[in-house]
């Protein structure tokens, strides 16, 4: 039994940059935990030194040809910004007041 | 109308090249057929009428120029809204991108176009492709053209309605955990996820990079292998992309030739208790087809596959909680809170909390827990040695037997409603086609019958090893030909069917 706390979603929101409502901690810690609960099978099964795979067809070392070609323009890729500002993305403050 | 709408992909795209039909009446024919019905089936988010109609304008004046032209140039396509079009707006079912348009075409998207195909819109689907019913579009819901008060199977769900209503002859889709092949599977079409990589990611908006595959709807084996070629293929834009020719899927669609195959029934697939009885019934009956065909038909025991589910909703919800993290903001996309009081992080956490929606934000948590400090080795780490098992488990089975088989859905087409509120059920319709997915093999759907209890359509799948698509094509058609000639055509009994 994996169990998941109010506390524990409250970090998980925070890792996961969403502000969620503190109405939605209770039914996500008891889907998550439930959930969890679920896929710790694969603990049962996975043992001892059998080697992890992260891909089904391991590659290695693609390389495309240094060539340039063409890119967007400015126009383009700044067509779906929420904010624009000489022709740059135009973003909230990053620092605090005190930095 | 009618007339085109009944033809196959293949047969309107021979007519198109003898100048019987011309792209601009096929493209006509359909859309005002998604004008007459998509308002019962809600299988497109974007209908781009006029966009259409000037590349089948495009194919004709090529035509009339004396221009060869390919199998499927000038015939219409769905195309789900995961995939990038410069002319049309793509949003992947989410709030998140509501109203945007791309400033390029995904490498899937240029090879229609270069194919000559007509796209006719974008469809629904479960938003960033999370889910096995469609509910989980921000837009609409849509049906299933076989009982409108089902789910058409998901997450490419708008495409397998579309094409089992006939608003398109063909579609294309993603599989991530049985994407196309669960909702070809409940439509009574054939649905095909390649072998991982043998189609391009390039402009596929992600949910989990290691397993995403594009592939195509078709109403039967043949008009898939015709799309299945346009659009695969090496592309050096996607990294993981196989640099490797397609594999002759046409030759073997129009083959079907299975004389002397070796077919292994999964046995951890098969389950009588767990399986819906028409399902189970109709998927023996398919199997003693086969080997009545002169197919040699063996149990294969594949004892890691049990963990397969378990594996797949640690591993899928992982990647996409990492590629999920570019929805920030400030690019592109929904913005939300930007008063001038909130800083960038606070406008994030507040547009992200908006715009996606709930399942997408649990599988985001999910994975974020998964790959934690303190919870990484047992529940991702874990996760990834079944999925070394899971390819174990095929790469043994593949010593003995030419394809593996088992129903593609424990169920067929479940009400609208049944399972959205318990995600551990939904994820249960993934359980089949799963394993494929983490192996990167390829493996299809086809239609084997309706089942008794509900009149709804069976999917039978077939898995080949990586790289032997054409093996998958060759089985399908072999059952879609025996099927064909004791009842006639599947999907020429379902209600939206043009006769």
């Amino acid at each position: 039994m994996t169990a998941i706390t109010r506390d524990e979603v409250a970090h998980l929101a925070r890792l996961s940059r969403l502000a969620l409502d503190e109405s939605e901690y209770d039914t996500l810690a008891a889907q998550l935990g439930d959930i969890l609960t679920a896929m710790a099978k694969v603990q049962e099964v996975a043992k001892g030194d059998i080697p992890p795979s992260s891909h089904a067809m391991p590659l290695t070392n693609v390389y495309r040809p240094d060539e340039a070609r063409p890119g967007l323009t400015p126009e383009q890729a700044l067509a779906g910004a929420p904010a624009v500002e000489d022709q740059r993305f135009r973003v909230p403050r990053i620092l605090g007041e005190e930095e | 109308m009618s007339d085109v709408i009944r033809l196959s992909a293949a047969e309107l795209g021979v007519a198109i090249k003898a100048g019987e039909v011309s792209s601009v009446e096929a493209t006509t024919a359909y859309l005002d057929r998604i004008e007459k019905v998509d308002g019962d089936i809600g299988a497109f988010l974007h209908v781009g009428r006029e966009a259409a109609l000037e590349q089948a304008r495009a194919v004709d004046a090529k035509r009339a120029e004396g221009a060869e032209l390919g199998p499927l140039a000038g015939v219409p396509v769905a195309h789900k809204d995961v995939f990038t079009t410069k002319d049309m707006p793509t949003t992947a079912a989410s709030k998140m991108l509501e109203g945007w348009q791309p400033p390029y075409d995904a490498t899937v998207t240029a090879r229609l176009r270069e194919a000559g195909m007509v796209i006719l819109g974008k469809t629904n689907m479960d938003e960033f492709a999370m889910g096995s019913s469609t509910e989980n579009s921000a837009y609409q819901l849509t049906r299933n053209p076989w009982d409108t008060d089902r789910i058409p199977g998901g997450s490419s769900g708008g495409s397998s309605a579309a094409v089992a209503a006939f608003e398109a002859p063909l579609a294309t889709g993603t599989d991530t955990g049985g994407s196309i092949r669960e909702p070809a599977a409940l439509c009574g079409l054939v649905g095909v996820k390649p072998t991982y990589g043998g189609s391009s990611r390039y402009g596929m908006i992600a949910f989990a990079s290691s397993l995403d595959t594009a592939g195509p709807f078709a109403r039967n084996v043949l008009d898939a292998a015709l799309l299945h070629e346009a659009f695969s293929g090496h592309d050096p834009r996607d990294s993981t992309s196989v640099d490797a020719p397609v594999p002759p899927v046409v030759e073997a669609a129009r083959s079907g030739e299975i004389q002397g195959m070796t077919i292994g029934v999964v046995k951890e697939l098969d389950h009588k208790e767990s399986t819906q009885n028409g399902v189970h019934q109709r998927f023996r009956e398919t199997v003693e087809t086969l080997e009545s065909l002169g197919a040699k038909v063996v149990e294969v025991s594949c004892p890691s596959f049990d963990a397969a589910l378990s594996a797949y909703y640690l591993i899928a919800p992982s990647e996409a909680s990492s590629n999920l993290a570019r929805f920030d903001a400030m690019r592109y996309g929904l913005r939300v809170g930007d008063d001038g009081t909130r800083s960038a992080e606070e406008v994030m956490s507040l547009t992200r909390a908006q715009g996606f929606g709930p399942e997408v934000k649990r599988r985001i948590m999910l994975g974020t827990y998964a790959l934690s400090s303190g919870y990484y080795d047992a529940f991702y780490g874990s996760a990834q040695q079944v999925r070394t098992l899971i390819k174990r488990d095929f790469e043994a089975a593949f010593e003995k037997v030419d394809v593996l088989v088992s129903p593609t859905t424990p169920t067929t087409a479940f009400p609208i409603g049944e399972r959205s509120e318990d995600p551990m059920a939904m994820y249960l319709a993934d359980l089949c086609t799963i394993p494929s997915n983490l192996a990167g093999n390829a493996s299809l759907s086809v239609p084997c019958g309706l089942a008794p209890e509900d009149g709804l359509p069976v999917g039978f799948q077939i898995m080949a090893p990586p790289l032997a698509d054409d093996r998958t094509y060759r089985v399908a058609a072999a059952v879609e030909r025996a099927l064909t000639e004791r009842d006639g055509s599947l999907i020429a009994r379902s209600p939206y069917a043009v006769a």
